[in-house]
């Protein structure tokens, strides 16, 4: 049992140093290393420019999606080689942030299902980041129940035809294509009349509307389309075999490993080692101690649970099922660190402004933001359920809308 | 990176796993619980002859010599096993404190036999409710003669000798404390067993009365030494926390299969399946955390601190969890003394308390990663 790499994966991480030594963005070094809730925000900097140009480089030099094959724009790298780079690039990566929907969800799907010469037209410049894409899935009724999705692609000539609402699709407004699965069959049962399709997104028809969120800032869109026009050419998948598509894309998603665990832990550490109170340090309170000691486990729980993840990687494996705890962790960790932060500082605690409130106001945005780590990406029901299910092997919940016809499923509770 | 076991520890795990199944079935468990004897000395035999006793015990003590995480591959499948037998006490607390502190003759004398199994040692550490602390230790050393109460000593019934803390200064320090090696076969020593939460395990009163009893390390020391012993076994103790929670975890999720309740198995419940699947997140952030522990004991790492109390708290965390809904699964027949569910229940909550609660450990996880912090 050691940390350590083989020599293989030594001399790689040493190729990786050197290069992002010599390359990476060091003049956004001390803003991309403060501690952030959410969306990278820069000063001074536009955040997609400077990921852009970041992400251009990385491609020059064949960094870009490097786990991707040669011909698609990556280096063919194994997957330990990937997780190399990624602990490597370390606070750069936070400039990956909107590509990662992209590279790490569409980019597989079209790999999967698109036809060669639209891999060869499509994936080098969204590894290279000279193009964004996102992905429309989510819609205001079909949230955890995705395949109740209710966006409709009708086949008009060689063309199909899309009239519907996505909502919750993040980076829509800047993105340049996007996957969308709609609904080709209401007749059939809900997963059994779905399409998948990727589009332009500046095609005429489709209006991108930000949405303001509960924290008061905008990060995700809702996206109509009116008369939409999407040419046969770009069906991905089987016609109605969408669902089975959008396996492929959640699966490959599950298999990536994050280089680095956020919990918040070492930011409320910090924090209860230099917040004084009448009473003295936070940190030497017996309430404030026990509370760190369970969220200090937690943390390192997760930080040598991917380990485990690395060492199956590093040995050419595929990774366990152990990996699927850590959005459900971290998510609800996040949200009662800065519930406590808060609290420590007492009534002040309701001041946001980061000139007068502690620690820079970061646990004030952190407890307002925290309620979507909860959400995104599968809420921590959903998870649950996903553990339940595929680790340990117990009954799907009983669906009763599973074998009736779409278009005869209730859609009003009362 | 290689952050597990390699392929021989886990066939020798396989193997302790084959064998416990066998010969540390339940009915094994409930024989010892239900008071027939006070520990398994057919199991405790035949775990010597499998060599899992000394595995960890250096070859020229008569060990095999192999090392840690063997013996936290064979901790596990302890605890998976509810073994009642003295494992924890002789070999992570007793051997641990003799291979620490020892000097050549101690190590030649007691060793090889705590390796074999022949002697079974403990630590007679407590004396009064509370957490482990130096100004709880009112035992008194005169000379090489120890006068005190130890209550409670796990195993103190069942060992042949134990590992005594005792007050050598009135300074209010520390090094106020020094060990010593007492034989509980003296005459000098009066040994009661007590009542307690798991009765497959021993806990016993030891009373010494001007017992003769040799120092073990230098006079002073005895707290530091205290301190590192429980580190290692708060390291191995957390695997069998970790074998056990994985234990409960299995038993709930069978159970959630099988049983039929409003015309489905009530594992397909989102009630159920939440309760097994929060049990999986502890189970499995207590496994990982143990082999953080596992990895600084056995490269005798500058983290061992560290990671230690972090298993410990993790381990205690992830069986009580694991024991307790393992029980709600089951409903009423949770709540059977013919279930199984209750010899994990008490055996969570008595390791729980051990080696020192967890607040004892939060605290010191919190010194150690603000030391670390501030270096």
């Amino acid at each position: 049992m050691n940390f350590d790499d083989t020599p293989q994966e030594a001399a790689f991480r040493s190729e990786v140093r050197t290069w992002i030594d010599a390359n990476a963005p060091k003049q956004l070094e001390a803003q991309l290393s403060r501690p952030s809730v959410g969306r990278v925000k820069l000063e001074g900097t536009d955040i997609i420019a400077a990921s852009k140009a970041w992400q251009k480089k990385k491609a020059e030099g064949g960094w870009a999606c490097l786990h991707w094959p040669k011909d698609y724009g990556g280096r063919g790298a194994t997957p330990i080689e990937r997780v190399i780079w990624q602990q490597e690039e370390g606070i750069y990566d936070k400039l990956a942030g909107v590509f990662l929907i992209g590279q790490g969800m569409c980019g597989p799907t079209m790999m999967t299902y698109a036809s060669e010469e639209q891999k060869r037209r499509y994936l080098p410049p969204l590894a290279s980041g000279e193009e964004i894409w996102c992905q429309l899935f989510s819609e205001p009724s079909a949230g955890s129940d995705v395949a109740g999705l209710r966006t409709r692609a009708e086949k008009k000539g060689d063309d199909w035809v899309i009239n519907g609402q996505k909502i919750w699709t993040s980076g829509a407004h800047y993105s340049d294509y996007g996957i969308v699965i709609t609904r080709t069959d209401p007749t059939v049962p809900k997963h059994k009349g779905l399409t998948m399709f990727f589009l332009n997104m500046k095609s005429p028809g489709v209006e991108v509307r930000p949405i303001k969120q509960a924290n008061g800032q905008q990060e995700f869109n809702e996206v109509y389309f009116t008369d939409v026009r999407i040419p046969d050419a770009q069906r991905l998948g089987a016609v109605n075999d969408g669902w089975n598509v959008s396996l492929t894309t959640l699966m490959n998603e599950r298999l990536s490993i994050g280089a680095r665990v956020w919990t918040g832990f070492s930011e409320i550490f910090d924090f209860c080692s230099n917040f004084v109170t009448d009473d003295g340090p936070a940190l030497d309170d017996r309430a404030v101690r026990s509370r760190l000691a369970n969220w200090a486990v937690r943390h390192s729980g997760l930080k040598y649970t991917s380990y485990r993840s690395i060492s199956a990687l590093s040995r050419g494996e595929r990774p366990g099922p152990e990996n699927s705890i850590g959005k459900l962790v971290s998510g609800a960790m996040m949200q009662d660190i800065a519930t406590f932060a808060t609290d420590l500082q007492g009534a002040a605690g309701v001041l946001t402004d980061p000139e007068l409130a502690e620690a820079a106001a970061q646990f004030q945005s952190m407890l307002l933001a925290s309620p979507s780590s909860r959400i995104a990406g599968g809420t921590d029901e959903i998870l649950r359920n996903i553990i339940a299910e595929r680790v340990l092997g117990l009954p799907g919940d009983i669906r009763v809308d599973k074998d009736l016809p779409f278009n005869q499923i209730p859609t009003k509770g009362r | 990176m290689n952050f597990d076991f390699s392929d021989q520890q886990k066939q020798l795990r396989d193997e302790a796993r084959r064998y416990l199944a066998e010969h540390s079935s339940p009915k094994a468990v409930r024989a010892v619980l239900d008071g027939g004897a006070p520990f398994d000395r057919a199991l405790w035999k035949g775990l010597a002859g499998m060599g899992f006793l000394g595995v960890a015990v250096p070859e020229e003590f008569g060990g095999a010599g192999a090392g840690y995480l063997e013996l936290c591959v064979i901790a596990e499948e302890m605890g998976r096993a509810l073994a009642p037998v003295p494992f924890s006490s002789s070999i992570y607390l007793a051997t641990e404190a003799i291979m620490l502190a020892g000097d050549d003759a101690q190590k030649r004398r007691w060793l090889p036999e705590l390796a074999s199994g022949q002697t079974i040692g403990t630590l007679a550490l407590f004396e009064r409710p509370g957490n482990p602390s130096p100004k709880g230790i009112a035992t008194t050393a005169a000379g090489d003669r120890l006068s005190g109460t130890k209550v409670p000593v796990p195993d103190g019934a069942i060992a042949d000798m134990a590992v005594v803390a005792a007050r050598t200064g009135q300074s209010g320090r520390e090094t106020d404390i020094s060990l010593y090696i007492v034989d509980l076969k003296d005459k000098a020593v009066t040994r009661k067993t007590l009542a307690n939460l798991d009765p497959s395990r021993n806990q016993a009163e030891i009373v010494l009365a001007n017992c003769p009893a040799e120092r073990l390390g230098p006079a002073g020391e005895g707290w530091s030494i205290l301190t590192r012993v429980l580190d290692r076994a708060a390291v191995l103790m957390a695997f069998e926390q970790v074998g056990g929670a994985d234990r409960a975890l299995e038993m709930g999720r069978d159970y959630a299969l099988d049983r039929i309740a409003f015309g489905r198995p009530i594992g397909s419940f989102q009630a159920v399946k939440h309760l097994l699947a929060d049990m999986y997140v502890s189970a499995t952030l207590a496994r990982s955390n143990a082999y953080y522990g596992a990895w600084a004991l056995s490269t005798d790492a500058a983290e061992l601190p560290e990671a230690a109390a972090t298993a410990r708290i993790s381990a205690t965390q992830a069986f009580q969890h694991c024991a307790k809904n393992n029980i709600q699964v089951h409903g009423g027949m949770g709540f059977t003394w013919e279930f199984d569910c209750h010899l994990y229940y008490r055996r969570a909550n008595a390791l729980a308390l051990s080696l020192g609660g967890l607040s004892y450990w939060e605290d010191l996880l919190i010194d150690r990663l603000r030391s670390r912090n501030a270096a």
